[in-house]
């Protein structure tokens, strides 16, 4: 039977991609079947996600040796959905990156451009998938390690040196979360998650749990920068090629967020991360500071590209803010959040790759006139600024909603205005390209530039389309945040 | 609880730090790298050590023997040994791309670089 093995597939198909691209070589047939392995792992993803919704935790032994002695593949709704997540992002970006990184990669590193994307999506779903704390770093390896060349590919010297950065913070990061599991191993001399989620509440609440705990938290924040860890973002963002920008921000710190959540609620759990101790405290302290001086920041970039970056560090602060109120409210806006901002964002800078096809940059100043030479772009990427901000009709909206109201329920009313103070200054940001764009004369003597090719227009508006769709018709989306999120806090029972 | 008992974990947590100094405190990138792969190999040593029981045997059922070595803790490592090879031969290859592209590999003129070309590019426009 097919459909029993469907964990470990969404993991393997991209896995083999890879290693194929690398003997076909050739441009063409590379992203042929760099685009039908994303497509397969959509098609995988969605079975799954009903399944796991319908009937709750399925478990997959690796090669038939019986957790919690073998690697197991744990899934339900949780970790379902972002898994649906990445891959959906996955479909919408590989189509986009036949002629986007045409131009912006050199031709004879096309296939190995392709063979890093499948790795990276291959990673990230594993990190999803595995029921091994072991595993799971491995996994946590391969899509950084992936990311990390993906970054290097970018036109810009400047890329190299922000790739280097972040390997060498995303590196600190994973060996942090490694002493963190090792600790955890020490304890209770499992890796296997569903059993340490048994065991250390029986543990009590030693030292060693502590150090556990903070190891982790602190490794797993710098992947998922995490303001003030977010310092190799906006470089690393900022100069790789425009589909990578749009990958990576719609999914490599969405799959870190889930990490985090999954530590904090499944195995930790809620007494002993947040009752015991301050920690609901401190993330809320840092995702508030990550809501307002990332955005304040944004406001005064030249460059767009890395105005969205900022945005994203100041957008990741909404989801740990969620994380924060640790309730079922705060997780389902959390999990909401991660959906609608991974399409946001990621259609924003899959319609910002266009412009930057035409115009040749990202600063803000080339942008002048945009809405007269590129309506339909300037358009998309103003309904995806308005999603960043959360007016009612977009996907922004809905999860900020749910974020305000699981605010409100834990009686922490001053937070709902918080978050629309920081909205106002989404609305600031994506103002200056509202300005430059449409108040300003194209420049004289350049010839007008035209519309982007079809071939990457499409894509980012079919995201930019679904980011309205589920700001309009959030019930879909809205139901499975909270199955994820009651997954993750009711644990693997 | 006596210093010689936990040995291992004290010289864990000095090579721990020293590596993350270096990775903080250098300049150099190559260097920055040497620190990187010390804070990783500490690691090794931290799972690797409590695996070790004294009078402890390989893993193997046998007449006689009774305490047993745990082996998981050596695969273990022995993946994270992958892992870190992989990290410290990217970092390499991008540290020879950056001396192309900069004719340095020194951090703070590499940024030095970048914030002179910024003020070009703010002069051209």
């Amino acid at each position: 039977m097919l459909s029993q093995h469907l964990p470990i597939l969404l993991v393997v198909v991209p896995l083999l991609a890879a290693p194929i691209i690398v003997l076909l070589r050739r441009s063409f047939p590379s992203w042929l079947v760099a685009t039908l392995a994303s497509i397969a792992t959509l098609a995988i993803a969605l079975p799954l996600l009903a399944r796991a919704v319908s009937e709750g935790v399925i478990s997959y032994a690796i090669g038939n040796w019986p957790p919690p002695l073998g690697i197991e593949y744990r899934v339900d709704a949780a970790n379902a959905f972002v898994a649906f997540i990445v891959s959906l992002i996955g479909v919408f970006v590989m189509p986009y990156c036949r002629r986007g990184v045409s131009s912006e990669v050199r031709a004879e590193e096309h296939y190995l451009f392709y063979a890093m994307m499948m790795l990276c999506l291959s990673g990230l779903l594993g990190i999803l998938l595995t029921g091994d704390a072991f595993n799971l770093f491995v996994f946590l390896e391969i899509s950084s390690l992936a990311t990390y060349v993906l970054i290097a590919m970018g036109r810009d010297r400047r890329a190299l040196v922000a790739s280097y950065q972040y390997l060498l913070m995303g590196t600190i990061g994973a060996t942090l979360y490694v002493i963190g599991i090792g600790l955890l191993y020490l304890q209770t001399g499992t890796l296997n998650l569903a059993d340490l989620a048994v065991r250390l509440p029986a543990m009590g609440d030693p030292r060693a749990t502590l150090a556990a705990l903070a190891f982790i938290t602190v490794g797993i924040s710098l992947k998922i920068a995490l303001f003030p860890l977010h310092l190799w973002l906006p470089n690393a963002y900022a100069y790789s090629p425009s589909a990578v920008s749009a990958f990576l921000a719609a999914t490599a710190t969405k799959v870190s967020i889930y990490v985090l959540m999954r530590y904090f609620f499944t195995i930790f759990g809620e007494t002993v991360v947040f009752d015991a101790r301050y920690t609901g405290v401190i993330l809320l302290a840092l995702s508030l500071a990550a809501m307002f001086i990332p955005a304040v920041v944004a406001i005064f970039q030249t460059d767009v590209k890395r105005l969205l970056a900022y945005s994203s560090v100041s957008q990741i602060g909404y989801i740990t803010l969620g994380i924060s109120l640790h309730s079922v409210g705060g997780l389902t806006a959390a999990v909401a959040h991660l959906f609608n901002h991974a399409l946001t964002k990621g259609g924003m800078f899959l319609v910002l790759g266009g412009v930057v096809f035409r115009l040749g940059g990202s600063a803000l100043d080339r942008m002048a006139g945009l809405g007269r030479t590129m309506p339909i772009a300037s358009f998309a990427f103003v309904i995806g600024g308005l999603s960043l901000i959360g007016i009612p009709g977009t996907a922004g909206f809905v999860s900020k909603w749910y974020l305000v109201t699981a605010a409100m329920a834990e009686g922490q009313w001053w937070l709902a205005g918080a978050v629309m103070l920081s909205s106002l200054l989404a609305v600031i940001y994506v103002w200056r390209f509202v300005e430059v764009a449409y108040f300003r004369e194209p420049p004289a003597g350049h010839p007008p530039a035209g519309e982007a090719p079809l071939s990457l227009l499409l894509p980012a508006l079919a995201m930019i389309v679904a980011c309205v769709w589920f700001g309009l018709d959030a019930s879909w989306s809205g139901n499975m945040a909270r199955a994820a999120a009651e997954a993750l806090a009711g644990g693997w029972k | 609880m006596t210093f010689a008992g936990h040995y291992a974990y004290f010289v864990t947590i000095l090579l721990l730090m020293v590596g993350l100094f270096i990775v903080i405190a250098r300049s150099n990138l190559i260097k920055k790298l040497i620190g990187l792969g010390l804070f990783q190999t500490a690691v090794y040593l931290l799972y690797i050590s409590p695996g070790k029981l004294i009078g402890g045997v390989a893993p193997i059922v046998g007449e006689g023997f009774e305490v047993y070595s745990n082996p998981l803790p050596h695969v273990l490592i022995l993946t994270a040994i992958v892992v870190g090879v992989a990290t410290l031969a990217l970092g390499l290859a991008l540290v020879v791309r950056i001396k192309e592209a900069y004719g340095s590999i020194e951090e703070e003129e590499i940024l030095g670089l970048d914030a002179d070309d910024e003020l070009k590019s703010r002069d051209r426009s």
